[in-house]
């Protein structure tokens, strides 16, 4: 018996959904003070394999940087790449907007008759 | 108004986008599946998208190319990783070469659309998660040259009157 009937595929949007909170997390501490991964991973009660697994995602994407102290790594903030990357999120937004319009139109085409909605804004030759 | 819902997550380089449209579940869901439908809004506003495969399963691959102003090409494919049909749909989508091949080099983003029935039409919902700064930065950059291109554009006519 399947208990609640998950999927592979729901453990995994959940897992994922779990992953994307603790990393958020992790930038929002590192951007505090720089951490070791050990201390996070006390933070979350995790393995130090785990914590190391988010961060190494976090790095690849620019947004935090490890450097050594003494026998330790630190994880660093990166508010640079941070800001760029709100800024690019916003750039993409628009392209988001531009194929909502389009799909709009797409659905006045194919809706019953091709009535538009807004025949107004209808600028296809 | 469609949108009804936009959230910019930098922290995990996350856009989730929501909008409402008049028209049932089934046929929001075309405007994924068909890929003439597909093709006519996927790429960002001067980069029209060509959908040279388009196989829409579970494990599936599409190979696409998007045509910038120039004429220049930028490929692109995907790989559908779960498809409930027809609320769900799941895949990587990553850069190629102009013939769309995967550049194994090149991270990929993951999109996650939903699609729900709501009293007067079908609310989608787009999560996408890029895996780097550099691959938002590319598209990002694609979508920056609208604003360039219809200022040329009046030039043009301009110059032609």
């Amino acid at each position: 018996m399947v208990v609640r009937g998950l999927s592979p595929d729901e453990v995994d949007r959940i897992f994922r959904g779990l992953a994307d909170a603790t990393r958020r997390d992790i930038v929002e501490q590192v951007l505090r003070e720089a951490q070791s991964i050990s201390t996070l991973a006390r933070r979350y009660d995790m393995s130090f394999a785990a914590v190391q697994k988010h961060v190494a995602v976090l790095e690849r994407a620019a947004l935090v940087t490890k450097q050594r102290r003494g026998r330790e790594q630190l994880v660093h903030g990166n508010p640079e790449a941070l800001q760029r990357a709100a800024r690019l999120l916003a750039d993409y937004e628009r392209i988001w907007r531009h194929r909502v319009r389009v799909i709009e139109d797409i659905l006045a085409e194919d809706a019953p008759g091709g009535d538009p909605q807004n025949p107004e804004e209808r600028t296809e030759p | 108004m469609t949108v009804i819902d936009v959230r910019k997550d930098p922290e995990t380089l996350t856009l989730t986008f929501v909008a409402e449209f008049d028209a049932p579940v089934e046929q929001v869901w075309q405007v994924w599946a068909d890929p003439r439908r597909l093709e006519r809004w996927w790429g960002p506003p001067t980069w029209p998208a060509t959908f040279v495969e388009h196989q829409f399963v579970v494990g599936g691959r599409s190979r696409y190319y998007m045509t910038g102003p120039e004429g220049e090409k930028a490929g692109g494919w995907w790989r559908i990783t779960a498809i409930e049909e027809p609320h769900r749909l799941e895949f990587d989508d990553g850069f190629a070469g102009e013939d769309g091949e995967p550049n194994p080099d090149m991270p990929t983003t993951h999109g996650v659309v939903t699609l729900e029935a709501t009293g007067s039409g079908t609310r989608m919902t787009t999560v996408s998660t890029f895996a780097t700064l550099e691959d938002l930065e590319k598209l990002s950059a694609m979508g920056m040259e609208e604003g360039m291109r219809l200022a040329m554009g009046q030039i043009d006519a301009v110059l032609a009157g």
